[in-house]
């Protein structure tokens, strides 16, 4: 074993030898406030050492993001008129 | 609309229908609920108007994940549009309004589905395809074997930070984006919607939906990985492209 995977033992060891493929898998736990606090350490960990996993995060973030910005899709006009309509009935009949 | 209602309609005073749509800007102060179901209830058209710009999109995908066609689904979020003025006046704030609006989409669909007596939504196949275990990242990226087995063999190349707002406006990747959830199973579909379009909270969707959290992590993650890699793939043509 060479100086560098001596090294990459002892992260392991002290990141409890979370994989890339596992985090991957562990981000919308993570995201979502789901991870056990032991999880979330070695989460943080491999975090602070993989480049990788760094980006992926980030463009799970992203992603989320751009899902969120999705311009939102008005009814055409020909039926929000007619909900309109229906509004005004309700308007004139409604209780109070 | 059938004739009682024209008559109702020629019978009230004054408002004639705008001859433009209105503008689908929303109003800052019906961001807050409270604002919102009070001018609702006061029966204010533009509120009502911002309330159904906002979601009509969204229910509608919603609502195709029930019923078999577009007309039935247009229906459906019409149906839950009158329901929502049927019910304001009971709504009692405890959950969101859109969470509420989502719950009367929900129940009119499964309703409709059940009369239509069509299971489409959770076919076996659909069944099927959610509880495979689809892994988030290609098993390709990662290495196979060695020390370094399931690290990184091909880390993700870094997105600029302008990417979310410039893919989810731009013309030709929104309706990308659109496209790739509209292919999404109907369950993960429902889950991404609610959650990451409209931002319903996680609790009430698993209520709405009859989900364990667990599973609708599971669903979530995996329409999650989905999309990024659709945005991977994008952006890589357009690298190339450029």
């Amino acid at each position: 074993m060479n100086r560098k995977e001596m090294k990459l033992h002892a992260i392991d060891y002290l990141a409890g030898k979370v994989t890339c493929k596992e985090f991957t898998e562990a981000i919308t736990d993570y995201l979502e406030g789901n991870l056990g606090l032991f999880m979330w350490i070695r989460f943080q960990m491999h975090l602070g050492i993989c480049l990788g996993c760094r980006r992926y995060l980030r463009q799970m973030k992203q992603t989320i993001r751009t899902l969120g910005c999705l311009p939102s899709e008005p009814p055409p006009p020909a039926v929000q008129d007619e909900l309109l309509r229906r509004f005004r009935t309700w308007k004139h009949e409604r209780p109070g | 609309m059938d004739g009682q209602q024209l008559a109702a309609q020629s019978a009230a005073p004054a408002p004639v229908l705008p001859t433009q749509a209105p503008p689908s800007v929303s109003p800052p102060k019906y961001t807050d609920d409270r604002l919102l179901i009070d001018a609702l209830r006061r029966g204010e058209e533009p509120a009502f108007l911002w309330l159904v710009n906002r979601y009509h999109g969204s229910l509608l995908r919603v609502a195709r994940t029930y019923v078999a066609d577009s007309s039935a689904a247009e229906e459906v979020v019409q149906e839950t549009w009158l329901g929502v003025l049927e019910g304001i006046h009971r709504f009692e704030g405890r959950s969101s309004l859109k969470t509420w609006v989502f719950r009367i989409l929900t129940n009119k669909a499964k309703t409709r589905g059940v009369r239509e007596s069509r299971h489409i939504t959770f076919s076996e196949y659909e069944r099927a395809q959610d509880e495979e275990d689809e892994p988030a990242v290609d098993p390709a990226q990662f290495q196979a074997s060695g020390f370094w087995t399931d690290h990184w063999a091909v880390e993700p190349r870094p997105w600029d930070d302008a990417t979310p707002e410039r893919l989810a406006l731009s013309k030709e990747s929104g309706a990308l984006l659109e496209d790739a959830i509209e292919q999404l199973p109907a369950r993960m579909r429902q889950v991404l919607i609610m959650r990451d379009v409209e931002g319903v909270d996680s609790k009430e969707i698993c209520e709405l939906l009859g989900l364990s959290e667990a599973n609708q992590r599971v669903l979530l993650h995996r329409a999650r990985a989905r999309i990024r890699r659709l945005l991977e793939t994008y952006m890589e043509g357009e690298t190339r492209g450029s």
